[in-house]
């Protein structure tokens, strides 16, 4: 191994504490939470020993939720208050949804995203997934036996700024600090390869409930590079369901049917693709409230046909991601499966036909996503051990772009780019005396604005007024390492700004979050500000020692007065903790901020030229 | 050491066109082992910020030199050459000639629908490419003063590029 030894040297020596971290696949169908327990990753089950489960939420007129098999069961009884697959709202508008129309919710069409409105009241998609979450939280709290540090969640590696705003945000009103949003195929990547050592140009194609994937990685001594994803955030298993749902329907000449006939249809549509993937055929069964009886047959062949072109349609990302990574099939050294409807034969034989080689699936496709995500977590969380010394490089899914005259796309930051990443550029004004300007955001390939998802709209005012073409405006877009966008505009004469964190045009405003996480302690009977304060104290004791151990392992980089500044910012922070008083915490968290500032730069210094010392060491024994 | 310095000095690599693509990859990871936000998830926000600033900088220097037109621009704005990639558009006629009939070759194919010829002008453009990265290696060595020559084989590099995305689109438009 030609990698460096990245533990610091302080941290290596000093008392060593498990902190609680967990991975979670939040999935359209079903969702895992996994932890890393004694060196190993391992989905934590629930009460009935059961890893999945089941993503539904069922709001009772009683009041509250219900998540999972307990839900599930009121799926046909109850299909308005029942929400199934709420994973493909996220982040979504009503006219974004294929197949809206035949849906049994009560859709509430809400600027950016929609809601369902429910016997518990309006819900937005973020507070659905937040129920499952929450279920998840409490699992793994209850399993692992104390409160987690933080989380990773997994999403779709296709997924848009907006649709990883809005699972951040689910996991934020779940009471979940989230270390990183994490690809799923990556996530799978590094179960994988980490479990089999491998190296070389890998593809990971993912086919989940809703969603799919295909990411190409190349493994190379720790190192998972993506090098190009693509995808189809609205393609999965259900739709494979909804291919045999209308069969039946049309073979069966029974539509229209009620709601809850549509659920227990679909039901039955689920089973039998999951049949055949053990079967050569599958018998249909079943009785509608109109009396009606559903007596059918679907053999794997018919199967095949009805859904080839659902099979076809996952084949162009992967041509799309090959070209764009500049790879050939025969560069590519194994498939790896993931995602439960990776199940199916036919999938596997196209999958197969396609890249020459047989996929491998050799792991539990519906588990793989969680174990990569909490082995991530539990490095992320600071547990890094010697074993551990891999890192994850990966991409933005989509293009970032700015709209220009003329409804056009001026794209930014390309896609594939490797986050974090900042770009920048000049724009001008067109009128003279023009002292505002209006920046319209949008992620996606197309030329034109309207075929890009718009993600942020805010104007920068203020302009000192000149003549058109002498203003200079910089908008600079900056990549997180989560791929969430921020983005900021100034007119560099003036030195006039305006900044948005991209959000509010799509998903929840950050007091709506501050709103709904109250009412969520008003009604568990918690009070939100005694939770409040306790988080700012749990912050400032991770802020405490995390500085402890950067002075234990780097104190040698301070003069004695920036040394004094930092013990006086931590003894303040520290009383500060003693203390229930959230406007003196921030302040001591702040403070203490400020007075680290140079020091961190500095010790990011001194770890760049140690990794160039090593990188010219490993030369000379070459 | 300072996210001032050169995208060269950043991976402790010799300032040139010619570069040695394996040492450039393994400087980039080593780079970004030490400085990405994944390492510093459990530091202080100060910390993380600093990461985050510098994980920036290191992937926007790899992508700088790693694709041979964008080191070339780069290179030429280092020795303070204006590649005049938005002003200078006077090339040669014969080479603007040249470009329409691309131009027309690709559109043509679009409309027929023909995309063995699309892949085979993407195999002719990718040749035509590698012989000028060759030209640029001798372009921009370090007893050539004048950058003037390297500027516009940059320029035509920046055709072939567009060309070359156009063929990609129209094959991605065909595939749809």
């Amino acid at each position: 191994m030609a990698l460096l030894q990245l533990q610091e040297p302080g941290e290596s020596t000093a008392p060593h504490e498990h902190r609680l971290a967990v991975g979670i696949d939040l999935g359209t169908t079903n969702s895992l939470v996994a932890s890393v327990r004694n060196g190993i990753a391992v989905c934590l089950n629930d009460a009935d020993g059961r890893a999945m489960l089941p993503s539904v939420v069922h709001y009772p007129r009683a009041g509250g939720a219900v998540v999972g098999r307990g839900a599930q069961a009121q799926q046909v009884t109850d299909p308005r208050n029942t929400l199934v697959s709420v994973k493909r709202f996220m982040g979504r508008g009503v006219k974004d949804v294929a197949h809206i129309e035949s849906m049994p919710y009560d859709f509430v069409d809400a600027e950016g995203m929609l809601r369902f409105r429910t016997a518990a009241g309006v819900k937005s998609p973020v507070e659905v997934s937040a129920e499952i979450l929450k279920t998840l939280r409490e699992r793994a709290e209850a399993s692992l036996g104390g409160a987690l540090v933080g989380a990773v969640i997994t999403v779709p590696a296709y997924f848009d700024d907006a649709q990883r705003q809005a699972t951040k945000d689910a996991a934020r009103l779940a009471g979940l600090n989230v270390l990183r949003l994490l690809n799923e195929p990556t996530a799978a990547a590094v179960a994988y390869g980490l479990e089999n050592a491998s190296e070389g140009v890998y593809a990971i194609y993912d086919l989940g409930g809703g969603t799919f994937d295909i990411s190409i990685l190349k493994l190379s001594r720790g190192v998972f590079e993506v090098m190009a994803t693509n995808g189809d955030a609205s393609l999965g298993g259900d739709d494979f369901d909804h291919r045999v749902f209308c069969w039946i329907l049309d073979q069966s000449g029974v539509a229209p049917v009620s709601d809850s006939d549509a659920r227990r249809l679909e039901g039955l549509a689920r089973r039998a693709k999951e049949l055949l993937s053990i079967e050569e055929e599958a018998p249909i069964r079943g009785t509608l409230s109109t009396g009606d009886e559903i007596d059918l047959t679907l053999t794997r062949e018919t199967f095949v046909d009805i859904t080839r072109t659902l099979v076809n349609k996952t084949l162009a990302p992967v041509r799309k991601a090959l070209r764009d990574a500049d790879l050939s099939v025969d560069e590519v050294k194994g498939v790896v499966m993931v995602g439960g409807a990776t199940r199916m034969l036919h999938l596997q034989k196209a999958v197969g036909d396609f890249f020459g080689q047989s996929p491998l699936t050799n792991l539990d496709p519906d588990k793989v996503v969680a174990l990569g995500a909490a082995m991530q977590a539990n490095v992320l969380a600071g547990n890094r051990t010697a074993d551990d010394d891999w890192l994850l490089l990966d991409v933005i899914p989509l293009s970032l772009g700015i709209e220009t005259m003329g409804g056009l796309v001026e794209k930014i930051v390309p896609r594939n780019s490797t986050i974090p990443i900042a770009k920048a550029q000049e724009f001008t004004t067109f009128k003279d005396g023009q002292t505002a300007m209006a920046i319209h955001v949008v992620q996606g390939e197309r030329e034109l604005v309207s075929g890009c998802r718009s993600l942020a709209r805010f104007e920068l005012r203020g302009i000192p007024p000149m003549t058109a073409g002498a203003a200079r405006i910089r908008v600079s877009y900056q990549v997180d390492a989560d791929g969430l966008l921020a983005v900021t505009a100034r007119e560099m004469s003036s030195g006039i700004e305006a900044q948005v964190v991209v959000k509010p045009s799509y998903g929840l405003a950050d007091d709506e979050i501050a709103e709904m996480l109250k009412a969520g302690f008003d009604n568990a009977g918690e009070d939100a500000k005694a939770r409040a304060v306790r988080e700012l104290q749990v912050e400032g004791e991770r802020m405490l020692e995390a500085v402890q151990q950067a002075l234990l392992a780097d104190g040698a980089l301070l003069d004695a007065q920036e040394r004094a500044g930092i013990d006086a910012a931590m003894a303040a922070l520290r009383a500060a903790v003693g203390q229930d008083d959230a406007k003196a915490l921030r302040q001591a968290l702040d403070g203490l901020g400020r007075e680290t500032d140079t020091f961190a730069a500095r010790r990011m210094d001194k770890s760049i030229r140690s990794a160039l010392a090593g990188h010219k060491i490993n030369e000379l024994k070459v | 050491m300072d996210l001032q310095q050169d995208f060269f000095s950043l991976f402790g690599l010799p300032v040139g066109f010619d570069i040695d693509k394996d040492r450039l990859e393994q400087a980039y990871r080593d780079c970004q082992a030490q400085v990405h936000p994944d390492r510093h998830a459990h530091r202080s926000d100060a910390e993380k910020r600093v990461s985050m600033q510098w994980a920036t900088h290191v992937n926007e220097a790899y992508r700088t030199l790693r694709k041979p037109l964008l080191r070339a621009r780069y290179l030429l704005s280092l020795r303070g050459v204006d590649a005049g990639v938005e002003t200078n558009t006077a090339m040669a006629p014969a080479f603007l000639m040249e470009q329409m009939e691309w131009r027309e070759g690709v559109e043509e194919a679009r409309e027929g629908g023909d995309v063995a010829d699309l892949e085979h002008m993407r195999q002719r453009l990718e040749q035509h490419e590698r012989e000028l990265h060759q030209a640029l290696s001798g372009q921009l060595g370090d007893d050539v003063a004048d950058g003037e020559l390297a500027a516009d084989t940059v320029r035509r590099l920046m055709f072939i590029e567009k060309l070359q995305i156009e063929i990609d689109d129209a094959l991605e438009a065909l595939e749809d």
